[in-house]
């Protein structure tokens, strides 16, 4: 079998506006835009969304979160495409969009009910305009496309209005381009023409299967036999990430239909804090993808080309440090559900039947407690 | 090793299922084993763990990620002659591919007047109790249960694990098979000589008061309560069931014949579950001799919870004693 399959190998053509040593490089079709300042702003999500990755592994390790998925190498994809949003698009993460939900202003102890085991989730999408994770994979394309589709009804799409115009913005791995329902978001939104962006972050692996066992072709070149363009970027560059997804959500906004974004990464920690890596790949592999960290060349360009000195870089470590007390103490602190609470909100109208096996459970419970006082 | 060395030997579940499928992969070159991560991972939970090295990458397929192509194309295998066993990650991964098993796995055979066999073997570790997150946890049986074609078995200890996925490989009929995910490495047991045959129940604990019916991963909580029971001077029988679908009713029956009371047990949801089925069979064919209702104790009728409250949601061991107590005081 396995020799029919080309190894999928970085396109020279690929989007990049920051080297990895931190040198900036100009693409025609994608003009950055961005001061220095803006760069700097950039730099504080990497290194923030990073820290609170790092503080979250950590408590799972202490036994305070059952699970992880870490964002480890996956930052600068996240951050570029999260910072090309505007406040009224819709973005629908996976579960490893922690950057993505930053740059949405959801407070990362949000996240942590569902590792936790505190909840399912239980943000309300519409609040910041974030979809509640999922992790059945590839689900939440269709979900997207429908929610485009609901877009275009309402007329919010090619008005010319900045503030009305709206784009949606669908995340997916490598290991969900494989699912039914990616390509029938794809038929769907190349049919209605909607105005949507799937961005892929190709981070090398599915828990322990390389992209060569989900594609023959770079998987940006899937969205041609669909009927709408496709692009690979350097999703280790936060300025090409937002640069592209900007393009692509200003397209959808317009009124010119879908684009695939292929954001071209590394998964460097473990599929997630079960997971033992050292069964499926190379270390030499990791310490290849270290040399195209992405939070260093922001670092390297800040300092190097734009007169960023330590105190800057401090006052963001000063601010990490705080962020990572705010997770430790935020999610010791996350209240355990009541037993009782089990069924709320199954249904908007509770049947009878369930109130009665509530009953039933609470009376149960009671018993319980007291037989043990 | 080969496989014949294990028999006597004490095994984990997860060891044990490991050699069964290893044994089936002997014994028959048209066994492919193929999913996601089953490969040089040996799945998430190992239980393929050194087959695709030593059988080989065309017998042993790290899939594209995606439920639906899995078992589609092992309907496309066994049309083709091969026997495929399908692993599904997780019990909540599986719905992807409900079309498939349902609408096309399970009436094949139907459909082509008998002359299509569709040998399919499709595990799936299920049930809860291990602290994952959503979609980790669930016990789906009654959706398949409830499909002609279909048959549907669970293990619940080491000895059964081996022989039965054999056995499920082995038949020409497609098998659902449950693998109860927190006991693969619960106690270790002895692998027995021989299997007993798959949808035959087993009383696993004789006993008089009651009968208590399980199968899968409340077998371990059925016999604890039995154990607690008996400490209080109430002999309950359990019944391994073994098989959801078709269900061995005639060991149920034959027992409440002789115990007069029944409670059936699973994580599956209450309402349409198998216990519903048993309770049903045993009215209509022990009405006589029941002198109490049949009682379930399942999970409730809710989404699985967080795990902060799977505890509570499982049918525990104070939750089946309860059960018994009500039974018992009829
Ligand atoms: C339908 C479904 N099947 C299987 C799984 C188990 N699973 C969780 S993550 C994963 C790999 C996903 O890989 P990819 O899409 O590349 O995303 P990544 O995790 O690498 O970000 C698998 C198989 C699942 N969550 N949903």
């Amino acid at each position: 079998m396995s020799e029919h399959v080309v190894a999928v190998q970085p396109e020279p053509d690929m989007i990049q506006l920051l080297t990895p040593e931190g040198q900036r490089v100009d693409h025609p079709d994608y003009p950055l835009g961005l001061s220095d300042e803006d760069i700097a702003g950039l730099y504080r999500d990497l290194v923030l969304v990073r820290r609170i990755d790092t503080e979250a592994i950590a408590l799972q390790r202490q036994g305070e979160l059952g699970l992880w998925a870490s964002l480890l190498g996956q930052e600068a994809a996240q951050i570029g495409a999260g910072r090309a949003l505007r406040p009224h698009d819709m973005a629908f993460p996976t579960y490893r969009e922690h950057g993505v939900a930053w740059c949405r202003g959801v407070d990362p102890l949000t996240l942590l009910g569902l590792f936790r085991g505190t909840n399912l989730g239980g943000w309300s999408p519409s609040e910041h305009n974030f979809n509640l994770y999922t992790i059945v994979i590839g689900a939440q394309t269709l979900h997207a496309t429908g929610y485009a589709m609901g877009v275009v009804r309402d007329g919010a799409v090619g008005t010319g209005d900045p503030d009305r115009d709206t784009a949606v913005l669908a995340f997916f791995g490598d290991g969900a381009s494989s699912q039914g329902d990616v390509n029938e978001a794809f038929v769907w939104a190349a049919a209605g023409n909607l105005p949507i962006v799937f961005l892929c972050q190709n981070n090398q692996w599915a828990i322990s299967e390389p992209v060569e066992r989900q594609s023959r072709v770079p998987l940006y070149q899937r969205s041609a036999g669909f009927g709408f363009p496709g692009m690979r970027v350097d999703g280790n560059d936060v300025l090409a990430s937002y640069a592209v997804t900007r393009r692509a959500l200003d397209d959808a906004r317009n009124a010119q239909g879908p684009t695939l974004i292929e954001a071209f990464t590394y998964r460097m920690n473990p599929h997630t804090t079960n997971d033992d890596p050292r069964r499926y790949r190379l270390g030499s592999e990791l310490e290849t993808w270290k040399l195209r960290d992405p939070i260093e060349r922001v670092r390297a360009y800040l300092s190097r080309e734009a007169g960023y000195g330590s105190d800057y870089f401090a006052a963001i470590e000063d601010e990490s440090k705080k962020l990572a007390e705010h997770v430790r103490a935020g999610c010791r602190a996350l209240p355990d559900p009541t037993p009782q609470s089990l069924f709320d909100s199954v249904y908007v109208t509770m049947p009878a039947e369930l109130r009665a096996q509530r009953d039933e459970f609470v009376e149960f419970v009671g018993s319980l407690e007291e037989a043990s006082a | 090793m080969s496989a014949s060395s294990v028999i006597g030997t004490s095994l984990t579940m997860a060891k044990a299922l490991n050699e069964g499928l290893r044994k089936a992969m002997e014994d028959d070159p048209k066994v492919v084993m193929m999913g996601e991560d089953v490969g040089k991972l040996g799945g998430v939970f190992r239980i393929t763990d050194g087959l695709q090295k030593d059988f080989g990458e065309d017998r042993v397929i790290d899939t594209p990620l995606a439920e639906s192509g899995i078992v589609g194309t092992a309907v496309g295998l066994a049309i083709r002659g091969y026997r495929p066993v399908c692993e599904i990650q997780f019990d909540g991964f599986v719905f992807p591919a409900f079309d498939q098993i349902v609408s096309q796995v399970a009436k094949l055979h139907n459909r082509s007047a008998g002359q299509v066999k569709v040998p399919i073997t499709i595990r799936i570790p299920y049930g809860g109790g291990i602290g994952a997150v959503e979609h980790h946890s669930e016990s789906p049986e009654a959706y398949f249960a409830h499909t002609a074609g279909l048959k549907v078995v669970a293990c619940a200890d080491p000895s059964d694990a081996y022989w039965m996925v054999q056995q499920a490989i082995a038949d020409d009929d497609p098998v659902i098979f449950l693998e109860p995910k927190r006991r693969y490495h619960a106690a270790k047991a002895e692998i027995a000589a021989a299997p007993t045959p798959l949808h035959q129940a087993r009383v696993i604990r004789p006993g008089t008061a009651a009968t208590l019916a399980t199968y899968g991963a409340t077998v371990s909580v059925a016999l604890e309560a039995a154990e607690a029971a008996a400490a209080d001077g109430t002999q309950l029988e359990v019944i391994d069931l073994r098989s959801v679908s078709p269900i061995d009713t005639e060991t149920v029956v034959d027992s409440v014949r002789r115990t007069g009371r029944l409670l059936v047990t699973h994580e599956a949801p209450l309402s349409f579950g198998p216990a519903a089925e048993i309770a049903a069979r045993v009215q209509e064919q022990a009405f006589y001799s029941l002198e109490a209702p049949v009682l379930r104790v399942t999970g409730y009728d809710t989404p699985y919870p967080p795990s902060r409250l799977e505890n509570e949601w499982l049918p525990n061991l104070d939750r089946v004693l309860d059960g018994i107590d009500r039974l018992m005081s009829y």
